[in-house]
Parts: structure tokens; C-alpha cells; sequence
């Protein structure tokens, strides 16, 4: 067959693939993988939400329901928004149901962007944001977050990329990749420069619920900042339910307006059954999402303690399920080292620079893992390090 | 968070985990966990470690029979004496004290049925006191102590995802 590449548009060609689809390639040839490579829970959705998402089938609700989603369940979010952030958001104007928080930042840099405009995209982060960017004919500018901050983003490095053309900034916090959170005086550090430059804020606020220090703080709840910001969350993670593809954007009405009419035109609504098993969570679910924190963050220290104990340095992560630890006693690549442990060890983890080009020399490692798959795949990377270990360290346990 | 509850839980799902890995998962020290199991032992909260074994899948087939059981009470001691005499038994495995429309439930296990039977008919139903016995065989265990028998749930995520 002959090439059809000469019919995909420039910009398309212009967005490289996921560094991580390249991988899950590799990973999916090799059998027997232990694997912390994934980004999503190791629970399955509570059954009582499976369940009544199968009553809600039986009595036949399979069809479309109003663009920005049943009322019902914006009620529920704005409810549970309060209680979470403490902001009002009004369910009829102020929230909109999206196909996960991946379709509200779309949507959001659709409304936003002229061809031109800049986001500032903190990294290493989320694989999304810059390319969705990019295909909203923006140019997302990547802001560096360091390892010696917690990757937090600090004001002084934000401030030296704005330019004219900066509108969006992105804050996505607690981190997929690192782990890394921002509490209240962090945030407050960034109104300034913020406000000064008029910037609009997408908070993608998907992990708050793991958060194992201290209550999350969402910027939107600071002065200035409520219309400011279009806050997104979704059930994906809190919730286990990362398949039923429920998530929501709460903003200033104009801007949620703005962005249910391109909502209506391309995805019309988010599934219904996802939205009535989204109800049940929301109503229910409270218990078994703390149920599922608390065993993330045993499991956090676990691996947290694993790692130190064969010799790699990271930086305690204290949201999300995700550890970020460096790979220099190794030397290699974060590809070449993947790549190596899985060829040697069969563990899969990811290569930090698919987060961002400063997530190189790292590595991600999901502990939404069993305590068993946990201890034998920090073994084994043990044992990888010991092998390939290019700088000395004191005591490898 | 409460320590020894937390322990429990974790325990309780499973009772390998190492101290070592229950002191790492709750950032406490070993010696403390060791102590909180050892106290927690003595005290009787912990009774024993059992391992939840499917059977059927080594060929065997014995099998396990639930008996309610019908007892006339008897003056200071109530329904303690019988239920001792039953659970004295090593075949029998539980013994409850039941609300309803019979008084304890016993769980006996044994070779075949005519173990069973013969353990209602000369042991169970002879002891004064017992009024009458229902026993029910179990036919197919589908889960057990948390555990699901047929199809344990295995792990559906994508090896690598965003
Ligand atoms: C930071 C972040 N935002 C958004 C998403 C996508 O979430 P959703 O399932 O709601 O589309 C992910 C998924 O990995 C994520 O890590």
C-alpha cells in the first residue's frame, strides 16, 4: 500500500508519539513482567459501583444525556467540590461532565488558545498537556521543576518564561509523574506573577485525593483565583475508575459555557453509564476511596524504604502513586535503563524523560502495585544496580 | 491512625506479611510491631494464622456439612455447656450461637458423608440437650474468608500506561 502520510496535516505530523506507547510496545513482547509502569489504580471499581451501574443498564439508561452532563450528578460534584476545595461552583452554570479530565484539558485549551499563545507546562508531567497544546495551535513552553524542590514549581523559574504570549499555565498537582505536591504557601508563592500577567490557570486536580500530608489545597480556592482557574477532577484515580472515562471541568460560567459548546459539537456527552456509576462513587464511595489512600500510602513507604535500601536517592513523593527516583549511580539513560531492566530483571517501569525532557536521568515507579510485586521488583532492580552500578555508594543494602 | 487496629486489618488480609514489611509500610519500628503482634497474641485479639486452602484443586473431596442445631438451654450456663461439648470435637471447625429459628450453627468437616452422618447420629444429635438437627452439605464453595475460589481476580491493567 502507498504511503498516506502526505494526507496528515502538518501539526499532527509535528506531535511526536507518547514516549510511553513506545515502550508499552517493548514491555508487551517480554512475558512474565512485573510491572510499576502502570498509571492507574490496582483496584478494581468498588463493587457497589459496578453495581449499580449494572441496575442503572437494566433499567435502561443507555441514552445521551445534556451536554454538560446529568444535573444530578453535577449537584453531586459541586457537593462534593465544597467539601473537598470549599468553593461553590453552580451546578447549572459553573461544571461541566467530561470524557475524563484528559477531554476538559482539551476542551479548555481549545477555549483558550489563539494560534500562538503560550502554556507554561510544568515538567517533568502528564504526557498530555503540551501536545494538546501544540494541536490547539498554542506552543507549550515547558517550565522546569527540580528534584531538589520537590518538584515543586517555584516562582523565580516561572517568571523567566513568561513572555507577552504567555495565557495558560498548567498546575497539576500532586504530580504523575513525581509524586510531588504544592501546599497553600507554594501556590501562594505564584499569585503574583499569575495575576500580573493575566494568566488563566488549568488545575488538574485528578490526584488530590492521594495526598498523604496535610489537606490539598487547590489554587482555586485562593484570593484572585477563583474565575482565574478552571479546576478539573474526575474519578479516575480516587475512585478506581479509570475505564468508565468520567471527569469534570468547574470554572468562571463563560469560560465552562465556552467550553460545553465545543463539548456539544465533538463528544456530544460523556457516557451515561459512566456518569450514573460516577453518582454512586460520589454518594457512596467515600469509605472504600479511603480504604484504597491508606493502602497506597503503606505502599508509598514501602517502595520509599525499598529504594533508599539499594542505593537509589528519590525524593520523598507525597501525593499521588507514583515514586520518581534518580538512575545516575547507574550512569545510563533513563531509555537504556529501562529498557535494560526489563531485558535482565523483566521489570517494567517508565523512563522519565516521556515526561519531559528534565525527566531524564529518572525514572517512574507506579506502587499501585501488590506488597509481593512491590519488594521483588525493588529486588530485582537492586540486583540490575549492582550490576551496572557506575558510581560508588556507600552501603547497597 | 490506631497502630494495633491497623496492623489487624492488614494481618488479617494477610498474615505473611513480614514484620519487617508492616514496620516499612506503617513507618514505625520492627521491634514495635513485634511487640504489638506478641501483646495482641497474649491478649487473645490474635487467636492463630490460618491459610485458606482450595482442596477441590489438590483432588481431594472431603466434605463440610453446616448444622443447625436446636438446644434446650439449660439453668445458669444457657447454651454454653452444649456449644463447649461441640466444639470439643476436632472435625468440627465452627461452632455459633444464632438469633432465629434454631440456636447454634455448627460447621463439621470430614472425609464423606457418612463421616458426617455418623457424627450427627452418635455424637450430636445424643448429647442431652440437643432437640433436633437440619444439616446441610456444602456442594461447591464460590468464596471463603474473603477469598473467591473459581476465578481469582487477576490484574486487567495495560502493563505500561500514561
Ligand atoms: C495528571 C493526570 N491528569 C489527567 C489524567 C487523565 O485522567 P482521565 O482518566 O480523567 O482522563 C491522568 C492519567 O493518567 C493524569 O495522570
Amino acid at each position: 500500500m502507498s504511503s498516506m502520510n502526505k494526507y496528515i496535516s502538518n501539526v499532527v505530523k509535528t506531535i511526536p508519539p507518547s514516549g510511553i506507547r513506545k515502550f508499552f510496545d517493548l514491555v508487551a513482547q517480554t512475558e512474565g513482567v512485573i510491572s510499576l509502569g502502570v498509571g492507574e489504580p490496582d483496584f478494581v471499581t468498588p463493587w457497589h459501583i459496578r453495581e449499580a451501574a449494572c441496575y442503572s443498564l437494566e433499567r435502561g439508561y443507555t441514552m445521551y444525556t445534556s451536554n454538560q452532563g446529568l444535573l444530578e450528578l453535577r449537584e453531586e460534584i459541586a457537593a462534593y467540590e465544597k467539601r473537598r476545595i470549599g468553593i461553590e461552583y453552580s451546578p447549572e452554570k459553573e461544571v461541566l461532565i467530561t470524557v475524563g479530565v484528559s477531554e476538559a484539558v482539551d476542551l479548555a485549551l481549545r477555549t483558550l488558545l489563539e494560534p500562538g499563545d503560550e502554556v507554561l507546562v510544568p515538567e517533568p508531567c502528564f504526557v498530555s498537556y503540551a501536545p494538546v497544546g501544540v494541536l490547539t495551535y498554542g506552543k507549550a513552553v515547558p517550565v522546569q521543576t527540580y528534584d531538589e524542590d520537590q518538584y515543586r514549581l517555584k516562582a523565580d523559574v516561572l517568571a523567566k518564561c513568561i513572555t507577552p504570549r504567555s495565557k495558560v499555565l498548567i498546575l497539576a498537582y500532586p504530580s504523575n509523574p513525581t509524586g510531588g505536591i504544592m501546599g497553600q504557601e507554594d501556590l501562594e508563592a505564584l499569585l503574583d506573577i499569575i495575576i500580573k500577567n493575566d494568566l488563566i490557570v488549568i488545575s488538574d486536580e485528578i490526584y488530590s485525593e492521594l495526598t498523604y500530608y496535610g489537606k490539598h489545597v487547590s489554587i482555586a480556592s485562593l484570593p484572585g483565583m477563583r474565575d482565574r482557574t478552571i479546576m478539573m477532577n474526575g474519578l479516575s484515580k480516587a475512585f478506581a475508575m479509570t475505564g468508565w472515562r468520567i471527569g469534570y471541568a468547574c470554572g468562571n460560567q463563560d469560560i465552562i459555557a465556552a467550553m460545553t459548546k465545543i463539548h456539544q459539537y465533538t463528544i456530544m456527552c460523556a457516557p451515561i453509564m459512566g456518569q450514573k456509576a460516577a453518582l454512586e462513587a460520589l454518594r457512596h464511595g467515600e469509605t472504600e476511596m479511603r480504604r484504597m489512600v491508606d493502602n497506597y500510602n503503606f505502599r508509598r513507604k514501602l517502595i520509599l524504604s525499598g529504594l533508599q535500601d539499594i542505593g537509589m536517592d528519590c525524593f520523598e513523593p507525597r501525593g499521588a502513586f507514583y515514586c520518581f527516583p534518580s538512575i545516575r549511580v547507574s550512569g545510563m539513560s533513563s531509555e537504556d535503563f529501562c529498557a535494560g531492566l526489563l531485558e535482565e530483571e523483566k521489570v517494567a517501569v517508565v523512563p522519565g524523560n516521556a515526561f519531559g525532557e528534565n525527566g531524564e536521568g529518572y525514572i517512574r515507579c507506579c506502587y499501585a502495585a501488590s506488597v509481593n510485586n512491590i519488594e521483588e521488583a525493588v529486588a530485582k532492580m537492586g540486583n540490575f544496580i549492582k550490576r551496572h552500578n557506575k558510581i560508588p555508594i556507600a552501603n547497597i543494602g | 491512625m490506631d497502630l494495633e487496629r491497623t496492623v489487624l486489618a492488614l494481618i488479617e488480609n494477610d498474615a505473611r506479611l513480614s514484620t519487617k514489611t508492616l514496620a516499612t509500610m506503617l513507618g514505625v519500628d520492627e521491634a514495635e510491631i513485634k511487640a504489638l503482634i506478641e501483646k495482641m497474641e497474649k491478649a487473645k485479639v490474635i487467636l492463630g494464622y490460618n491459610t485458606v486452602i482450595n482442596w477441590e484443586r489438590m483432588g481431594d473431596d472431603g466434605v463440610t456439612a453446616m448444622i443447625d442445631v436446636k438446644v434446650a438451654p439449660e439453668r445458669e450456663v444457657g447454651f454454653n455447656s452444649v456449644a463447649e461439648k461441640i466444639y470439643r470435637f476436632p472435625e468440627v471447625k465452627c461452632v455459633y450461637l444464632m438469633s432465629g429459628t434454631y440456636d447454634l450453627s455448627v460447621v463439621v468437616t470430614g472425609e464423606s458423608m457418612k463421616d458426617i452422618a455418623w457424627f450427627v447420629s452418635h455424637k450430636l444429635s445424643t448429647l442431652n440437650n440437643v432437640q433436633s438437627t437440619v444439616t446441610h452439605f456444602i456442594l461447591k464453595r464460590y468464596k471463603q474468608d474473603g477469598f473467591i475460589f473459581e476465578e481469582p481476580e487477576e490484574d486487567k491493567r495495560l502493563v505500561v500506561s500514561p
